[in-house]
């Protein structure tokens, strides 16, 4: 196993872990509506890099698991969606909304970093279809931490000094 | 010439055909209560039209200390003489009994009457206590976009830098936030491109999603009058439904809901691919157009045909259309600004402009329009979620400047983030970290979607809610204090529309009972509150409209909104004039933007940008490396699929609009009998085929069913586009048994109660339009036909199936063509 197969199985993990992340605060959070919309077209974001990382893997002999592995079952959705109904006029799910902000801006610089290294391990290997990966993929992941870094900066004022 | 006509049946009048680089001709309109004549008008004075964006300016005829009619003025440069249906009309409806003259406060569970001391007493004491125990935070405003300029302002400065809370919006939010974002996205700040001049220069005019003939009635009579005069211009209509503008169309492209950006980007593909771009201009004046031309690159008209489900033929040919217009005029509404991907596919629009080089010269423009009259003045005064004179919250020195203006120190200024949102607010609110909220000539009971959930927020009772109206409106009937409003015409103030143009509208007749003007409201609270300035002095220091018009030329001094060349003095008695006006330019500004972009240097522009996909904010860094020197700037968007998509339960989409007869919820349009009666009630339209495969017929009682909830109108069969509904929003409950909401004798009316709470994550606008939803027939029509007119969009698609909309002789209104302007006896009170 190269330096290159390690990256792209801690990236297609982490980019799976992301989009099961973003969908479970797009639920737990569906009273809060801007997140739960973004949340859900960012997930497509991290679900499309799972997979194209699977397909690269696959060029590189390595398989990287089923991509559309879906953890988010049903019923866990619904009870997610369910317990945001409940607490709507609660200001306490505004300090848990920072918190998983915070993580989803965490996992994302974790990838981040990881697609970081995928490019220079491609430059140094002259593979362009890695680095063609690369550089489509990252910049995505670099905005989906500039949006949790926006929502946290919006939301705290309020959240903060309102309990 | 005069002749009398029905401008309820003929809504845009006769025409009076001219021809391209020609100027379009007067025609004076004049509707006067019945037993009054021109002679018998003691006083005409001077107003223009709160009742859309157009700005059409008019005299308000006066007898007897009351109004009796109106006339256009035919020395302005927006209307030249000529009113819509709703300025002929509207009027009426201030001198309706059921005007609030009374202050009103909740005791015991009851709104009951009271003097103003008891009413602002009660709102100034909660005030007070909120500060102490919860902060500046603890308080919202949220506003309109049917004030006075003077009075927004007013409200920026107190709310701001008197209670110190980021909580200022207006429904604007609702109608405008999109072209105001998409502007700053594209040019770095906010401010109109264009003029409505541009009509009559043009060769093509592209309306995307704005169906002008119902939202600026008189904008369509200019167009009408070039398309019967030589050298007429060819149009290209996006929507979905058959509008007017769509019936006159050389293409019209009916896409599906949602998918505007797919459809753009087709077109900026195609005038990329047939090299129809202005290269010269792109290079020195944008950023981004490498980027912008990768983009676009896979966008193929056969690509967006599926998504869009429009023939790529037919994307082809309006491609050509945009490719080969040698001056091409653009405007955008909400077509664009309430559906998916909105500030995204707005700045296609943009971008379109820019690469084919068509900006700043005649006929070359874009609109990007809005709805109300006087949201032009929200975005400019900082009551709309920006602050005053489109300073950049995130820049210090802009604040600082600020500041320096109200002589407050800097931290004064909330500017730790971005000005909140109304949507934001309903959500602070909701949650209970809100506490306050005063709401001011709006009514979000019936204009915010997810009604049951908008009147679960305002019916709380840890949320103290103050309603500023002239109506108890639904939302009123939910405040604790209710305060009776003065409106326009009893009033002195201006206000500027959609293409910058500035308008006097003075006091005509007073107002009822104890009704005061917003400003006067405005300046009583801060004055009770005892804000203050940096050296103890009075925050706010001017006490009328015309003092308070001179503080905002100062605040507005140096910004691309510059009034300090106008004056309450200069705009009585001519034309209206457009911003910026100062000593460069005394007679205002037809066009920005002819020479080079003005204001999107990073030491100037009003934002650094957002995503358009994510609304994530850019920082000054981002933006001085993308745009170091101040170009326009090129930004592209991929198309994302809507949020919500039919389904077998939801097997329409639905999309909902305003109709040429009302404004809003009707506080005034459903008060003037002529309007009320061309349109009287909600309707559902739906496509033949649609109708027929579930068995219904033109006046069948249906429901239309989303997640969210239900409405009930009766059925027009019209040409709308296959699969997809059409509900007009502006029917509410206070004119049935409901009251405020739906109830056990009342089914749901409103259009909001089946919209969707989702908003654009750049402009955050609400998403009105792209709502999934079920159809069904609660009880045949029999025969009786919908209460939808047949002079617009909502026309049957089978005509002569329903008796035509007729005013009669109540609708006649007089239009004298030629004939020199009565410009006698034009006062002030």
């Amino acid at each position: 196993m190269n330096g290159v197969t390690l990256v792209l199985r801690a990236l297609h993990h982490g980019e799976k872990h992301l989009a099961k992340e973003l969908t479970a605060v797009a639920e737990r959070h569906r009273t809060e509506h801007e997140v739960h919309h973004v949340a859900t077209d960012l997930a497509r974001w991290s679900h499309t890099h799972v997979q194209r990382l699977a397909d690269t893997g696959r060029d590189h002999g390595v398989h990287l698991g089923d991509p559309s592995g879906d953890d988010s079952a049903g019923v866990l959705s619904t009870l997610r969606e369910k317990t945001a109904e409940a607490v709507v006029h609660r200001p306490e799910p505004g300090l848990l909304l920072l918190r998983d902000l915070r993580k989803l801006h965490l996992d994302a610089a974790g990838n981040s970093l990881y697609w970081e290294m995928l490019a220079q391990a491609a430059q140094a290997t002259r593979d362009t279809g890695l680095l063609a990966l690369a550089s489509e993929c990252h910049p995505e992941t670099l905005r989906q931490m500039r949006w949790t870094n926006t929502m946290i900066k919006n939301l705290s004022p309020q959240v903060l000094t309102s309990l | 010439m005069v002749a009398p006509v029905d401008r309820i049946a003929l809504p845009w009048g006769s025409r009076t055909p001219y021809g391209r680089h020609e100027s379009w001709p007067e025609r004076q309109d004049t509707c006067l209560r019945e037993g009054v004549d021109p002679d018998t008008v003691q006083r005409w004075v001077q107003a223009a039209s709160i009742l859309h964006s157009d700005g059409d300016a008019m005299d308000i005829a006066v007898v007897d200390g009351r109004m009796a009619g109106v006339r256009g003025r035919t020395q302005d440069r927006v209307n030249r003489g000529r009113l819509g249906p709703k300025d002929l009309f509207g009027w009426q409806a201030n001198a309706s009994p059921d005007r609030l003259t009374r202050p009103l406060v909740r005791r015991d569970g009851q709104l009951v009457e009271c003097d103003w001391a008891t009413a602002m007493d009660r709102i100034v004491t909660r005030s007070r206590e909120l500060l102490r125990e919860r902060g500046p935070g603890s308080i919202g405003f949220y506003t309109s976009g049917q004030l006075f300029l003077e009075e927004y302002y007013t409200l920026a400065v107190l709310a701001r830098a008197g209670i110190g809370t980021n909580h200022l919006d207006g429904n604007t939010r609702l109608c405008t936030s999109t072209a105001a974002e998409a502007l700053k996205e594209s040019f770095g700040c906010d401010g109109q491109p264009g003029t409505y001049d541009d009509i009559d220069h043009a060769d093509v005019i592209a309306l995307f999603g704005h169906n002008l003939a119902e939202t600026q009635p008189v904008q369509w009579m200019r167009l009408l009058d070039r398309l019967e005069g030589g050298d007429p211009p060819r149009l290209l209509c996006v929507d979905p439904r058959p509008t007017r503008p769509a019936r006159r169309a050389t293409v019209h492209l009916a896409p599906r809901l949602g998918t505007n950006v797919a459809l753009f980007n087709a077109l900026l593909h195609e005038i990329i691919r047939t090299d129809r771009v202005d290269h010269d201009y792109v290079a020195a004046h944008t950023v981004g157009f490498e980027e912008l031309a990768s983009r676009v690159k896979d966008c193929t008209p056969r690509w967006a045909a599926d998504i869009c489900d429009v023939p790529a033929a037919r994307i082809g040919e309006a491609a050509e259309l945009l490719g080969a217009a040698d001056r091409l005029l653009s405007t955008v509404l909400q077509g664009v600004y309430q559906s998916h991907q909105a500030t995204a596919a707005a700045v296609q629009i943009n971008n379109l402009h820019l690469i084919r080089g068509m900006l700043g010269r005649p006929g070359a423009g874009v609109l990007q329009m809005n709805g109300q009259p006087t949201a032009q003045n929200t975005r400019e005064c900082g009551a709309n979620g920006d602050l005053p004179g489109f300073r950049n919250w995130q820049n210090d020195d802009h604040v600082a400047d600020l500041a320096r203006v109200w002589n407050v120190d800097p931290e004064t200024i909330p500017h730790y983030a971005p000005p909140t949102h109304a949507m934001q607010m309903f959500r602070y609110a909701e949650q209970g970290s809100i506490r306050m909220l005063w709401i001011s000539g709006t009514n979000p009971a019936v204009s915010l979607p997810e009604l049951s959930r908008i009147r679960s927020v305002l019916a709380q009772d840890r949320l103290f809610v103050v309603a500023q109206d002239l109506f108890l409106t639904e939302t009123a009937q939910l405040a604790d204090v209710v305060l009776p409003a003065a409106t326009w015409g009893e009033k002195t103030g201006t206000f500027t529309n959609a293409d910058r143009t500035v308008h006097l509208s003075d006091k005509a007749v007073d107002p009822p009972g104890e009704a005061r003007p917003d400003l006067d409201i405005f300046l009583d609270y801060a004055a009770r509150m005892d804000f203050r300035d940096k050296d103890g002095g009075p925050l706010i220091s001017w006490h009328d409209p015309e003092s308070a018009f001179e503080a905002w030329k100062r605040c507005s001094a140096g910004r691309p909104c510059d009034y300090t060349g106008l004056s309450h003095g200069k705009l009585r008695g001519g034309s209206g004039i457009q911003w910026p006006c100062n000593e460069r330019a005394p007679e205002g500004t037809d066009r920005l933007y002819t020479d080079g972009i003005g204001w999107a240097h990073p030491d100037v522009c009003e934002t650094y940008g957002k995503d358009l996909v994510t609304g994530a904010a850019d920082d000054v860094v981002e933006y001085r490396s993308l745009n170091p020197d101040g170009k326009a700037m090129l930004k592209a968007a991929a198309y994302l699929p809507p949020h919500e998509t039919p389904h077998e339960e939801y097997p329409f989409q639905l999309t909902t609009g305003r109709t040429l007869y009302h404004f809003h919820t009707r506080t005034k349009t459903g008060r003037a009998p002529q309007l009320n009666e061309a349109a009287p009630d909600v309707w559902v339209e739906a496509s033949p085929s649609d109708a027929s495969a579930l068995g219904l017929d033109e006046g069948d009682l249906v429901e239309v069913a989303t997640p969210r909830g239900a409405l009930r109108g009766r059925l027009r069969v019209t040409d709308i586009r296959p699969g997809l509904l059409f509900v007009p929003f502006h029917y509410g409950y206070w004119d049935t048994g409901g009251g405020h909401a739906p109830d056990g004798g009342t089914p749901g009316r409103a259009a909001n109660e089946t919209t969707v709470t989702d908003w654009d994550p750049a402009s955050k606008q609400p998403l009105y339009k792209t709502a999934a939803a079920a159809l069904r027939r609660v009880e045949r029509g029999d025969g009786r036909p919908a209460p939808a007119p047949t002079t617009t969009a909502s026309a049957p698609s089978r005509a002569g199936t329903v008796p035509d909309t007729v005013g009669g002789p109540s609708a006649l209104v007089t239009e004298s063509v030629g004939a020199p302007p009565d410009r006698r006896k034009e006062q002030p009170e």
